[in-house]
């Protein structure tokens, strides 16, 4: 573990933020509807990119991209898929910054696929907001609703937002901190740095449940891992490249953090989320994919990436899942005896990838990889 | 191909001459070459902050476009309290961690004295190889004494400096065509 990474000598350092002690730590496996019978959850994201076709320069309007959106959580729900969960990011080329609106409406034109975010940028959002927003989420889709809460990776939308960058990681603990309180307590009483207190408020509406499902997005470093785990909160891992052996490291940070802390690793969903593309073969999947992936980071992030990195995503020790599908469900499998976690996200479309091949990767998702991914990681299958 | 020479220090008046002479020498010996010079003297800088480079505005976002646009880079150094000007770090702070990627970065530097001769090697060459340049061997290091009110007076400065120019230039496109001949064998 880096120097980063090293966990506090007591438990008692550690923040409660879980808004429990660990002895009533609650079984989020139970809570966020884990069966292991049924073998790892299949779920499917996209950033909410708004980018041009890099074969033909050619974009939608920003309307028809947000219907898009709905549409690709539509599709998933009828290919039998999990978990439908869409992005926000407040910069130029995309066009889901008002992420909570738009799953809204994702919550109205499904039901029974399970929605969320991927993630929201807890860092500049009022926590009672967020908390309010998706608890009415929540009781559109009737319970279908998850959180997933953020950091932020870009600065812009500090100033946008009106946030100090110099604020960066307090302004997240706290927020993710109060919103655990509001979701696990019906009045609250709250002090901090960055909102006025509240004093034995109610934040309404409650969710469908007892609770809001939240989890805590996690880059691949450990350390955030840790805060994850010492805070006894569920994981979502982004995975941007790289191999499944490098990220287990994490796994193992969270868990062992979790149990640090005294809570119940084996209580703990883990999701992770990466780069997804499936084609006939791996080289057609490799050209299928490239043009959008490099164009796409030329224009959000400023610079492409090489030929070079990218062809060793189809590699079977790359975190990436891109590949034949049967390539794909050996990947998944292999990356689920590594981690053993609970959900795989797929990012099935940026770069301005066109409608109808989104639509045919859930397709592809849906007639061939699910039935084997669930058939494989169902518990009855492991014993 | 493009190619930038960074002048990276916002004082002093010799890392200039260098670059000035550097160009006049780029421009002579393939005037198809799109060259720009970066002073850092000239431009209103802020201090890197963290975030995307792409996000920076002002001239700290001008310069942080222009190099990460450019097939090769030349930077010019003084030597500062025996390291490079906190003006040129900050450039480099400005950058993603593989911000020379595909580029070919050669240097030159400026001091008063020969006992910083290897003050680059030590201080400058690791952040141009941790961020991924292919950094032009050697460097072309410059005293006082080879300068005159603004000239180049010494000959052994300018025929190493012509041998830096025609390096940068080969090298730039060496790689490019290794590249170019690579990535054609992905086939994607």
């Amino acid at each position: 573990m880096s120097e980063s990474a090293q966990l506090p000598t007591t438990p008692s350092q550690h923040s409660g933020t879980a808004g429990s002690q660990p002895s009533q730590q609650p079984n989020y496996m139970q809570e966020f509807g884990f069966d292991r019978g049924q073998g790892l959850q299949f779920g499917i994201y996209s950033l909410g990119d708004h980018l041009p076709d890099p074969h033909d320069g050619s974009r939608v309007d920003a309307g028809q991209r947000i219907h898009e959106f709905i549409g690709y959580a539509q599709a998933a729900e009828d290919a039998g898929l999990d978990f439908f969960s869409l992005g926000e990011s407040h910069q130029e080329f995309f066009a889901s910054q008002a992420h909570a609106v738009i799953l809204g409406a994702i919550a109205q034109a499904t039901d029974t696929i399970r929605i969320g975010s991927s993630s929201t940028i807890l860092s500049t959002s009022d926590p009672v907001r967020v908390f309010e927003n998706f608890a009415t989420i929540d009781l559109i889709s009737g319970g279908r609703a998850e959180l997933v809460a953020g950091r932020a990776s870009r600065i812009g939308l500090f100033e946008l937002l009106g946030y100090d960058l110099r604020d960066y990681e307090e302004l997240y603990e706290e927020k993710l901190d109060l919103l655990l309180q509001i979701n696990r307590e019906k009045q609250v009483t709250w002090s901090g740095q960055f909102r006025t207190p509240l004093n034995d408020a109610e934040v309404l509406p409650r969710p469908t449940g007892q609770a809001l499902r939240i989890w805590r997005a996690v880059g691949g470093a450990p350390a955030s891992a840790v805060k994850a785990g010492l805070a006894g909160v569920p994981m979502v891992m982004a995975h941007l490249g790289g191999t499944t052996s490098v990220f287990k490291g994490t796994v193992d940070a969270y868990r062992r953090a979790a149990a640090h802390a005294g809570f119940d690793p084996a209580t703990l969903p883990i999701a992770t989320a990466g780069f997804f593309h499936a084609a006939e073969t791996s080289q057609q999947a490799l050209a299928g994919m490239y043009p959008h992936i490099n164009e796409g980071m030329k224009r959000t992030n400023g610079q492409g990436m090489p030929k070079q990195h990218f062809a060793q995503s189809v590699h079977p020790a790359s975190i990436a899942n891109i590949g034949s599908p049967q390539q794909i469900i050996e990947k998944i499998l292999h990356q689920h005896e590594v981690f053993g976690h609970q959900r795989y996200l797929a990012q099935i479309d940026f770069g301005g990838m066109p409608y109808a091949e989104v639509m045919k990767q859930i397709e592809i998702i849906g007639t061939e990889i699910l039935p084997s991914v669930k058939k494989y990681t169902a518990e009855e299958a492991i014993r | 191909m493009k190619m930038i020479l960074l002048s990276g220090s916002n004082v002093g008046t010799k890392t200039r001459a260098v670059i000035d002479h550097l160009a006049e020498a780029v421009a002579s010996y393939d005037p198809t070459i799109e060259l720009s010079v970066i002073d850092l003297a000239e431009a209103d800088m802020v201090f890197a902050d963290g975030r995307n480079f792409t996000e920076y505005t002002g001239d700290a976002g001008r310069v942080a476009r222009e190099l990460m646009d450019a097939d090769a880079i030349i930077i010019g150094t003084p030597i500062f309290q025996a390291s490079i000007p906190a003006a040129l770090k900050n450039v480099f702070d400005l950058l993603p961690i593989s911000a020379f990627l595909d580029k070919v970065v050669g240097v030159i530097a400026t001091a008063g004295s020969s006992k910083h001769y290897l003050i680059p090697a030590q201080h400058l060459l690791p952040i141009l190889t941790y961020m991924k340049a292919q950094v032009v061997q050697p460097y072309v290091f410059i005293e006082e004494s080879d300068l005159h009110r603004g000239e180049i007076v010494s000959h052994d400065v300018v025929q190493r400096l012509d041998r830096l120019v025609e390096d940068t230039v080969v090298l730039t496109r060496t790689f490019a065509s290794i590249r170019e001949e690579r990535d054609a064998a992905y086939g994607f």
